[in-house]
C-alpha cells in the first residue's frame, strides 16, 4: 500500500478531507470512502459513462479522474444534485417516461442530460441522441431517455 | 377463467391493467438511491479477486502462491484443489437433453485450464486493488496443449479432445424428422438452400455480476446480497455445493443492474465467493471487473446453421431442413444447460407457418472458450433469421413480394389451438392481425417507391421482415423435468396492515422491467386499493413466496397471475369483515379506491383502514366464532400448455453506404401479442430495449477469438454495443390475444424484440443491396463484411 495523499474537496457542498491512495479514482472514492453509492462503475476504462460525476462544474468519467485531482475543488454527485432540487424536473421526466429500467446507467445518464440542457437549451432528438451517446444503457433502447430530456427542453422552454 | 363470484379481473372497476402508471420503484434509483449488491458494506468484510487462466487449454503443473500469501493487506489465498475440498462440483446437464453430457466442473481450476479467464486462484484481502495486487505475484506454470476452438473442426477425427473421458468433443446433439422432407423438397418447384452465421457475443450487464457472501459460523447461516434473476434457484445450488441447510439461505438481491438471463447461471466465482466466505466466518465481497465479465460472463449464440427451403411456384412452403452447430465453452452452464438454445432451434424453425416436412440437427460441442448460455431470446433469433431469411429468398426466386408468401402460409389466426410443426402445442396466436397492424404501421409503398428514387442516385435502402413466435411463461417442462431446481410457479403474499395498506411479497424478480410496478397493478386492481397505498416485496428469499424469479418471459404471467389470486382472497377477507361490521351480505359489497363500497350504486361504506383498526385492534367488536384472516398467499402455474406461446412481427428499414459499408437504421417497426398488456408504456420499453440488443447482435457486438482461443476485443472500447445516437425510433404495436390459462391473460414480452430485429435487419440488407446480387448472412453485419461482399475491398 503506497502512502495516503489528504485530499480536501467539496462534495455535494459538504467539505470533506480524507487520507486516499493516489491510484484511487475519484468515483471510487466517492463510492467507498464517502459511500455516495449512487455514482456506478460500469467498465473502469471511461467507455460507459455510468460513473459520470460533476467535477468542477464539468462532467467528467469518475473512473478517468483520479480522487487526487478532485483535491481543492468541487464534486457533485446525483445525490447532491437530487438533494438540491437542481434536476427534480429531468427526474420527474424520467419517472413518467419510465427512462430506466435497471438504473446503472440512470444517474451517469441524468448527469449527462443535465450537462446537456446546461449547454443547449433546446436540442434536437438527434442533437440529444449523439451528447449521450457516450453513456451505455442496456436497458431502455435509449428511446424514453431521448423522450424524457426532450420533455423536459421543452417544459423548460415553456413549451410543455 | 373467472374467479369465484364469476367476476374476472379484467371487470374489476377502477382497474389499473393497461396503464401507464408510473414504476414505483423508479424513483429512487433516478436519484442514486438503489440498493446494488456492490453497494453493501458489512463489518470486517473482505475482498476477493481472481487469478484467471491466460491460456484457453493448458495443464496446471504448479502454483506459487507465498509471495501472495505475504502481500499487504492479504487474508488468505485459495487454489482449487482447497475449495474443491468445501465447494462440490457441478454438473451441468438436465435430464431431459436426451443424451447430453458435461464432466464435472469444479468452482476453479483444479489441474487443466479449459479456457483463458477461467478462475484458478483466488486472493482475499483487505480491498480489492490489495487482491489484484498480490495476484500479480502469483506464478503459475502451465503446460499449453492442443486446442479446440472452432466448432466446424471440433468434431472432426483429428481434433483435440476436451475431457479425456469422451470420445470427442460432442455435448448433445437433438434429431427432430416429421414428414418426408426428402419427397417435399423433389415435389418443389423452388429449393433454396443458405448458410447463416451468428457470432459468439456477452450480455454487458451494464451492473457486472456481484456478490457479497456473509457467513455466520454462530447461526450456521450464509446472507447473500447476490446480483441473480433467480434467488430461489441459487439457495438451492448453494445448499447443494455447500452441504447447508437450505432454510438458513438467505439471497437478497434489492437491486438487480441488468441481466437478460446473464444472471441465471452458476459461475464458479460466485461459488468461490461464498466457499471462502464459510471457511472465514467473514463476509466476502466480489464484483466482477469489466475485462474479466468478458471472459468470465457466459457468451451467447455462436451458430452456423446449414437452412434449406422448398416452395411451390404459388409459393406454398413444402419443407424446411436445418443443420445447426453451435460451440460452447468446455463445459454445459450449470444448471439449466448450455443445450437449450439448439433445443429451442430446432423446436421454433418456421413457427409462425403451416407446413408438413420438417427436418432439423441440432449439435452442441465443447470448446476451449468461455462457457455459453442462456441469453435474453434463447435461440429465437437463429430460428427466426435462418426462418425469415430462407422465406425472403424463396419468395425473391418466384418473383413474389415475401409478406405475400408469408401471409399465404401464416398459420390462421382462427386455427388455433395448433402445433407448431416440430409439435409443440400452441394455444392461440395472431400472426394474420399483427401483420395486417404492421402494414398499417409501415408505409410501405411510400419506401418502396423511394427506394427505386434513391437507387438512381446511388443511394441504398433496404426494407426487411420477420415473423415470429416466441415462448414464454414456460411451466415445469422446461427446467424441473429436466431435474434443475428450478422453479416453473411463482407465489404471492398480500398482507392488510392496520391502516388500510398492502405489503406484497412477489418471489419474482425485479432487473428493471418493471416486475414490482406489474405486481402492484395486478394487486391494486384485484384488490380494490390504490398503487399508492401498496409496498411491493421482491428479491428476497426469507420475505418472499417461493418461486422461480424472472427469466424467459415469465414474470407477469406467472407471477402476475399469482398476484391476481391473492389480491382475490385478500379482497372476499376484507369483504368478510365489511359485511359483518355492516351487517351485510359480503357478496353485496365491493372494494373500490381504498372504500367498501355497494356494489349496487357505489357508495362507500367504510373505509379499508378502518377493517384494519377494527381487525387488528379491536377484534373484541367481532363476532366470537370469527377470525379474520388478512394475510393471503396464492401460487400459480400454466398446466394446460407448457409455454404460452406469443407472435411478434418485425420490420426494419435502413441504408447502406456501399462506399464504407456503414449501416443506417432508419426505423423499426414491430408488432407485439404478449396477451393482456398490464403497463402499456413498460411493455413498448420492453420490446424496444429487445429490439436494440438485437441490433447489437445484427450489427456490432461480437467477441473476437484468434485461433489460440484468446480474446481479442475483451473491453468495452473495442467490443462494440449500441449506442444512443446509431439508433432509430422504434414503433411498437399491439395485438392483444390473452392466454385463457389465467384470469389475467398475460403472456411474456420481454425477449421478442431480441427474437425479431436480427432476421428483420438481414433481410432489409439484403434488399438494400439486391443491385449489387449479394446476400449477407453472417451476423454481426460489419462495414468490413458488406465491403468485402460488394467488391469493395
Amino acid at each position: 500500500m503506497s502512502k495516503l495523499v489528504q485530499v480536501t474537496t467539496s462534495v455535494n457542498g459538504e467539505n470533506v478531507s480524507r487520507g486516499v491512495e493516489p491510484r484511487t479514482n475519484l468515483v471510487d472514492f466517492v463510492r467507498y470512502d464517502l459511500e455516495l453509492t449512487g455514482s456506478h462503475v460500469g467498465c473502469e476504462h471511461g467507455v460507459c459513462g455510468a460513473c459520470t460525476i460533476r467535477l468542477n462544474g464539468n462532467i467528467v468519467r469518475g473512473c478517468l479522474v483520479l480522487a487526487v485531482q478532485a483535491d481543492g475543488g468541487t464534486v457533485e454527485t446525483i445525490e447532491g444534485l437530487s438533494e438540491s432540487g437542481k434536476i427534480s424536473d429531468l427526474q420527474d421526466s424520467f419517472l413518467s417516461r419510465n427512462a430506466g429500467q435497471c438504473g446503472s446507467c440512470t444517474p451517469g445518464m441524468l448527469l449527462t442530460a443535465d450537462a446537456l440542457l446546461e449547454e443547449n437549451k433546446k436540442p434536437t432528438r438527434t442533437e440529444i441522441r449523439e451528447y449521450i451517446s457516450g453513456n451505455y444503457c442496456r436497458c431502455t433502447g435509449y428511446e424514453a431517455i431521448v423522450d424524457a430530456i426532450e420533455t423536459t427542453s421543452k417544459k423548460r422552454q415553456g413549451e410543455g | 377463467m373467472a374467479g369465484s363470484n364469476g367476476l374476472s379481473i379484467h371487470d374489476r372497476p377502477n382497474s389499473y391493467i393497461g396503464r401507464s402508471v408510473p414504476r414505483p420503484n423508479l424513483s429512487r434509483l433516478l436519484k442514486g438511491r438503489g440498493s446494488y449488491a456492490d453497494d453493501v458494506k458489512l463489518p470486517r468484510m473482505l475482498h476477493v479477486a481472481f487469478l484467471r487462466s491466460s491460456l484457453a487449454h493448458a495443464e496446471i503443473i504448479k502454483i506459487e502462491t507465498d509471495k501472495a500469501s505475504a502481500a499487504s493487506g492479504v487474508v488468505a489465498v485459495f487454489t482449487g484443489k482447497e475449495l474443491a475440498e468445501v465447494c462440490s462440483p457441478w454438473v451441468g446437464v438436465v435430464t431431459h437433453l436426451e443424451g447430453m453430457r458435461s464432466p464435472p466442473q469444479d468452482v476453479l481450476a483444479v489441474d487443466r485450464v479449459r479456457w483463458q479467464g477461467e478462475p484458478v486462484v483466488a486472493v482475499v484481502a483487505q480491498a480489492r486493488a490489495l487482491a489484484e495486487d498480490a495476484i500479480e505475484l502469483i506464478e503459475v506454470k502451465y503446460k499449453e496443449l492442443p486446442l479446440a476452438v472452432n466448432m466446424k473442426t471440433a468434431l472432426d477425427a483429428d481434433a483435440e479432445v476436451i475431457h479425456k473421458d469422451y470420445e470427442n468433443n460432442l455435448c448433445w446433439e437433438r434429431n427432430v424428422n416429421v414428414g418426408d422432407v426428402k419427397s417435399a423438397f423433389a415435389e418443389a418447384d423452388v429449393v433454396i438452400e443458405e448458410e447463416f452465421q451468428f457470432g459468439r457475443h456477452t450480455g454487458v450487464t451494464l451492473e457486472s455480476r456481484s456478490i457479497v457472501a456473509d457467513y455466520d459460523p454462530g447461526e450456521e447461516m450464509l446472507t447473500l446480497y447476490q446480483s441473480t434473476q433467480a434467488p430461489h434457484m441459487m439457495q438451492a445450488l448453494f445448499a447443494k455445493h455447500l452441504q447447508l441447510e437450505e432454510h438458513k439461505i438467505r439471497i437478497i438481491c434489492r437491486d438487480v443492474g441488468g441481466a437478460f438471463g446473464l444472471k441465471a447461471h452458476a459461475y464458479g466465482d460466485e461459488f468461490a465467493t461464498v466457499a471462502i466466505s464459510k471457511i472465514l466466518g467473514r463476509p466476502v465481497k466480489f464484483v466482477a471487473d469489466r475485462m474479466e465479465s468478458f471472459l468470465a460472463d457466459i457468451h451467447a449464440r455462436d451458430h452456423v446453421v446449414k437452412g434449406k427451403i422448398g416452395v411451390s411456384k404459388a409459393g406454398k412452403i413444402l419443407a424446411i431442413e436445418i443443420d445447426d452447430l453451435t460451440g460452447i465453452g468446455p463445459y454445459s452452464v450449470y444448471p439449466r444447460s448450455s443445450g437449450m438454445e439448439v433445443n429451442q432451434i430446432c423446436n421454433l424453425t418456421g413457427g409462425p407457418y403451416k407446413f408438413e416436412n420438417y427436418k432439423a440437427r441440432g449439435r452442441v460441442v465443447f470448446l476451449n472458450k468461455p462457457p455459453m448460455c442462456q441469453y435474453r431470446a434463447v435461440g429465437h433469433p437463429i430460428a427466426i433469421t435462418v426462418t425469415e431469411g430462407l422465406v425472403e429468398m424463396a419468395a425473391s426466386a418466384i418473383d413474389m413480394e415475401s409478406m405475400e408468401m408469408r401471409k399465404l402460409n401464416m398459420v390462421a389466426d382462427d386455427d388455433y389451438p395448433n402445433k407448431t410443426v416440430s409439435g409443440i402445442p400452441v394455444e392461440n396466436l395472431s400472426h394474420q392481425a399483427s401483420t395486417d397492424k404492421l402494414m398499417e404501421m409501415v408505409n410501405y409503398d411510400e419506401i418502396r417507391d423511394e427506394q427505386k428514387k434513391l437507387r438512381q442516385e446511388g443511394i441504398f435502402r433496404g426494407v426487411g421482415f420477420a415473423a415470429l413466435i416466441e415462448v414464454t411463461n414456460p411451466g415445469p417442462a422446461f427446467y424441473g423435468v429436466g431435474g434443475a431446481p428450478i422453479s416453473a410457479q411463482d407465489g404471492c403474499s398480500v398482507k392488510l396492515d392496520a391502516k388500510g395498506n398492502l405489503i406484497v411479497g412477489t418471489s419474482i424478480t425485479e432487473q428493471g422491467q418493471g416486475a414490482e410496478s406489474v405486481i402492484s397493478q395486478v394487486v391494486a386492481t384485484a384488490v380494490g386499493i390504490t398503487p399508492d397505498k401498496i409496498k411491493v416485496i421482491s428479491g428476497d428469499t426469507e420475505n418472499t413466496p417461493y418461486g422461480g424469479g424472472t427469466w424467459a418471459s415469465r414474470g407477469t404471467g406467472i407471477g402476475g397471475e399469482a398476484a391476481a389470486k391473492a389480491g382475490k382472497v385478500i379482497r372476499d377477507s376484507i369483504l368478510d369483515v365489511a359485511g359483518i361490521l355492516l351487517q351485510n351480505e359480503p357478496s353485496t359489497l365491493d372494494i373500490q379506491n381504498n372504500q367498501v363500497v355497494n356494489k349496487s350504486d357505489g357508495a362507500e361504506r367504510m373505509s379499508v383502514a378502518e377493517i384494519g383498526r377494527v381487525v387488528y385492534y379491536r377484534g373484541d367488536t367481532l363476532p366470537k366464532d370469527f377470525q379474520a384472516e388478512m394475510m393471503a398467499v396464492q401460487h400459480y402455474f400454466p398446466k394446460s400448455y407448457p409455454f404460452a406461446f406469443t407472435n411478434s412481427v418485425h420490420c426494419s428499414h435502413l441504408e447502406v453506404d456501399v462506399n464504407t459499408g456503414f449501416i443506417k437504421l432508419l426505423k423499426h417497426w414491430a408488432v407485439e401479442d404478449c396477451g393482456t398488456v398490464i403497463n402499456p408504456q413498460n411493455v413498448d420499453d420492453q420490446v424496444r430495449g429487445g429490439v436494440v440488443q438485437g441490433i447489437g447482435g445484427a450489427l456490432y457486438e461480437e467477441c473476437i477469438y484468434n485461433d489460440q482461443g484468446q480474446l481479442l476485443n475483451g473491453n468495452l472500447a473495442d467490443y462494440l454495443v449500441p449506442m444512443s445516437a446509431e439508433l432509430p425510433d422504434i414503433v411498437v404495436g399491439h395485438v392483444e390475444s390473452k392466454t385463457f390459462e389465467s384470469d389475467l391473460g398475460a403472456k411474456g414480452a420481454g425477449e421478442a424484440g431480441t427474437a425479431g430485429a436480427p432476421g428483420a435487419i438481414m433481410n432489409a440488407l439484403n434488399d438494400a443491396l439486391m443491385p449489387f446480387d449479394v446476400r449477407l448472412t453472417r451476423q454481426p453485419f460489419t462495414p468490413q463484411k458488406v465491403l468485402e461482399a460488394i467488391g469493395k475491398i
